[in-house]
């Protein structure tokens, strides 16, 4: 069958590109647009490590088709960061030494920008349960909460 | 604590500063194994055994070789085949032609997921195609799974060669235990007449997956001219290269292997799976090959470690002293000879300075995945019983389970079961930092209870190799060769940077490719930051002496007269002349005109590794309504030795306590009467989340290990050893109940407190 054309925005740029019907939104960002920052775990959305957001909503872009973007804005890790400056959360994870092996880092941070946008001043606890479908195997978790909980205060100007 | 050696003043080491490879990794431009894109490349997948065991009468391949679109396919046949050979490997060994055949299926498929063909084609569409049009016709055998079942007679043979080593007389037939160990100190028949009080317990723990977020994935182009590149997620690309070699019967020197960057391993990265099928398949199709296990691959196919049965009996005397420990150890090794029963015995009775052991083990065969090493391999299973032996001890003598394991921890001199007689260790140390913790003194809740235990990891050193480029600006360049999982080139900059007196940020690492630098043993046995820091130390001295070697020069004295001090190279003494320092990177800037580059390179087997004892505080509620066991507080302490980068010296402590805490209520392998596991997803097989977790607090102790130079001890491992004991312990308190049997999950908690009229 003929590939389907997608026109759709990534990271505020205009981006088009060929996809099959049951390529997910994950391999189309990986294989045709070359963005490598959201990574494949598990394929069945239970690690987050592909989590992107879509029109402003969290999802796992393994349990997306590629030709559910069209016309949507995708964000991705790749624009998190504004030119040099790291966004908060990036920069207070890498002074917390919130993460080891990294794999799971690029999911984690776009779900905690999700949840800092939709809300500014999330408990422990909240933090937590939001970060609940983000698997990470290195830290245990605990210097990735403490980095969202400070990435939040000084983004509230705390 | 006790001041052991003459505590160095540092700069940079023991200081929090940004790891060099941590932009890259908030930013996603890091790249792990599947990350890499080759022009031409092809998508290589793996047929699997769908039986448990079964013997392989024929593949036919006809069909999909034919196909449009398939451009390789390899089987066993492809394979030299390998002689039985064992070959010393790290913390343990390996055997070439287990590691063949497990890397694909010969005559026998001996589990469900086992490599039986593979296929390199221009899309996945078209792999998966193929792979459905291989014919193999299976002649399906009886399966074993467990390893008490898989011992017992008339239980059904894997290997009809394996005949148990280190029996004495040696058996005459064939049997599915692979290997026998012992170790014996002192009496314990006499041990045990002099206890007052004996305990004896029998334990069960479950096969358990080391979870890396990143499958296991790899690039390989092969060249018609017979060399070949090789981009892999690894723990050691020199061990994956030499795999590779003696499989395919290639030249180790035509092989570059490069390692991405890698995405956990915990132990499961430290063979090979895809790697020689991808290069055999690129070297077929003469295009790059690209392979990428699913998640259910990953748990099927590639290592978990050893579920297993630990026997513990321990006398005491009314005070506390143990008089006697033994231990049965029984492991699952999976499909091949090799679980880690040899490590899980000398870990079991390791904590306690005791005059009577006897421990033996046996590794035994069934019907699973081949196991890998995970994060101290068999520690925390015999521990696990030994520990919660401990503890029910501490109960019966109405003692503190701390006091009662002061009373017996081993220190400098105790003799080790195994072996060795230890050096400066830190357990008591720990024992005593736990004991003034705010943790130990607080109140619990309703349904709460609180429980401790110990862990020892021996850790290792070995082979490695470091090169120190100082470049013509006086910035610097290294290249070490253990890959870096969580923070080590940060550690190894920090060394270079003490010594030098440079800034930190100036030098940039890389892990370098197995073709531009020397050998380098995989990352592992908590080796990485003790053995190539031990060499980037060495490598960084030769550049200070170079570089007062060109000073010399420049100044026309002789070498001794001139030193290093405080970053500056001096003219040493009223003898030497008048001279103004020199900067490193004064020596840099006139490297070329004084004899050429300066780089400092050390090629090393690092000795003098030291054990790393922990002890870990676990508070766990139980809610009687559902049998769910919630931690609710958790304490790490250990021996670092010393701390290079306390962040992430804590981040080990705190993943490996988390990984046990998952292995002691949640995780396991399930497995149907079909023999097939019926578990292989992150939603079944339930990893911890961040909602089932408290934050882990951590306590870093120092006691300097004299054999290297800043006094560093491995301490990935250790982390992993204490928790399921310490988390049994605190759950019998929380919940009324002992239990003898992991994973305690919320159904076997209920039952078991309903049993005991706790629910």
């Amino acid at each position: 069958m003929a590939k389907h054309h997608v026109t759709t925005t990534v990271n505020g740029d205009p981006v088009e590109y060929l996809c099959d019907s049951e390529q997910t939104l994950l391999d189309c960002l990986r294989d045709e647009l070359d963005l490598i920052g959201a990574k494949e775990g598990c394929s069945s959305g239970d690690c987050g490590a592909c989590s992107v957001l879509i029109d402003g909503r969290l999802v796992c872009s393994c349990l997306i088709l590629g030709v559910e973007a069209e016309g949507k804005k995708v964000e991705t890790i790749e624009g998190m960061a504004q030119g040099d400056e790291l966004h908060p959360l990036q920069r207070k994870f890498l002074e917390h030494a919130a993460l080891q092996c990294g794999i799971c880092t690029p999911g984690v941070l776009i779900a905690a920008k999700a949840l800092l946008a939709k809300n500014p001043d999330p408990t422990e606890t909240q933090v937590r349960y939001w970060l609940a479908g983000n698997l990470c195997r290195c830290t245990g978790y605990d210097k990735i909460v403490r980095a969202v909980m400070d990435a939040a205060a000084e983004m509230r100007g705390a | 604590m006790q001041e052991r050696v003459k505590k160095p003043q540092f700069d940079v080491v023991g200081t929090r500063p940004i790891r060099p490879d941590g932009v890259d990794k908030v930013t996603g431009r890091a790249k792990y194994g599947a990350d890499l894109k080759m022009a031409g490349q092809l998508v290589g997948k793996v047929l699997r055994s769908p039986h448990a065991h079964a013997r392989i009468k024929s593949i036919d391949t006809s069909k999909a070789a034919a196909m449009p679109g398939v451009k390789a396919i390899v089987t066993a046949g492809d394979f030299p085949k390998q002689a039985s050979e064992f070959v010393p490997a790290g913390e343990g060994v390996v055997n070439y032609r287990d590691i063949s055949n497990n890397v694909i299926a010969r005559d026998k498929v001996l589990y469900e997921g086992h490599a039986v063909a593979a296929v390199a084609a221009l899309n996945e569409k078209t792999a998966i195609a193929a792979l459905d049009a291989i014919k193999v016709e299976y002649e399906v055998l009886p399966h074993v799974i467990d390893e008490i079942e898989a011992i017992k007679p008339g239980a059904p043979i894997l290997h009809d060669d394996m005949i148990t080593i280190g029996m004495t007389p040696p058996p005459t037939k064939a049997s599915n235990i692979a290997k026998r160990v012992e170790f014996n100190l002192g009496d314990t028949a006499k041990g045990f007449a002099e206890a007052d009080l004996i305990v004896e317990r029998e334990f069960k723990t479950k096969a358990v997956h080391q979870g890396y977020i990143e499958p296991h994935a790899c690039l390989a182009s092969s060249s018609e001219d017979g060399s070949a590149e090789l981009w892999v997620t690894t723990q050691g690309h020199w061990v994956v290269r030499a795999y590779c070699a003696k499989l395919l019967n290639w030249d180790i020197g035509k092989i570059r292997v490069t390692s991405s960057e890698i995405g956990g391993g915990f132990g499961g990265k430290t063979v090979v799976y895809l790697e020689p099928l991808a290069l055999l398949l690129s070297k077929k199709s003469r295009r790059p090959v690209k392979m990428v296990m699913s998640r259910e691959e990953v748990f099927k196919a590639s290592g978990p470690t050893s579920g297993g049965t630990v026997k513990v009996k321990m006398g005491v005397k009314k005070d506390g002293r143990i008089t006697a420990a033994e231990g049965e150890i029984t492991l699952q090794a999976g499909a091949f000879q090799g679980s880690p029963v040899q490590p899980a015995c000398m870990c079991a009775f390791a904590n306690y300075d005791l005059e009577n052991v006897k421990v033996t083990g046996y590794d035994v065969v069934s019907n699973r995945p081949k196991v890998a090493a995970y994060r101290a391999p068999g520690g925390p299973i015999s521990t696990y019983g030994v520990e919660s032996v401990v503890d029910e001890i501490a109960e019966k003598l109405g003692m503190c389970p701390i006091e009662l394991r002061l009373k017996n921890a081993a220190k400098e001199g105790t003799r080790a079961a195994y072996g060795p007689k230890f050096g400066p260790v830190g357990l008591v140390e720990c024992l005593e930092a736990a004991k003034d913790s705010d943790h130990w003194k607080a109140p619990l809740g309703p349904n709460q209870g609180r429980g401790v235990a110990a862990g020892f990891w021996f850790n290792i050193g070995g082979e490695t190799t470091v090169s120190l480029q100082l470049n013509e600006d006086g910035t610097l360049t290294l290249m070490a060769g253990t890959p870096d999982i969580g923070g080590l080139r940060a550690s190894l900059c920090m060394m270079a940077a003490e010594e030098l007196k440079v800034d930190v940020s100036k030098i940039r690492p890389i892990i370098a490719d197995t073709s531009s630098l020397g050998y380098n043993f995989l990352t592992g046995g908590s080796r990485s930051t003790f053995s190539s820091g031990m060499a980037t130390v060495e490598a960084a001295r030769s550049i200070v002496k170079q570089a007062c070697g060109r000073a010399a020069k420049l100044w026309d004295i002789p070498e001794e007269a001139v030193t290093f001090e405080d970053g500056m190279i001096r003219p040493a003494g009223e003898n030497a002349g008048k001279h103004k320092p020199m900067h490193l990177s004064d020596i840099a800037k006139v490297a070329g005109k004084t004899g050429g580059a300066i780089v400092g390179y050390a090629a090393i087997s690092a000795q003098g590794a030291a054990p790393s004892f922990g002890v870990h505080i676990a508070d766990t509620e139980v809610d009687p309504g559902t049998g769910k066991v919630t931690v609710t507080r958790y304490t790490a302490i250990q021996d670092a030795g010393k701390a290079i980068h306390p962040a992430y010296v804590e981040g080990q402590y705190q993943g490996g306590a988390v990984q046990g805490i998952g292995w002691a209520l949640n995780e396991e392998y399930i497995y149907g009467a079909d023999g097939k596991l019926q578990n292989a997803g992150f939603l079944d097989y339930r990893i911890p989340v961040a909602s089932d977790l408290p934050m882990i607090d951590t306590v870093i102790i120092e006691v300097p290990n004299p054999r290297h130079p800043y006094g560093v001890r491995g301490i990935g491992e250790t982390p992993i050893v204490p928790p399921m004991a310490a988390i049994g312990a605190s759950v019998r308190r929380s919940s009324g109940v002992r239990f003898f049997e992991l994973p305690m999950s919320p159904p076997k908690v209920l039952k078991a407190m309903k049993a005991a009229g706790k629910a």
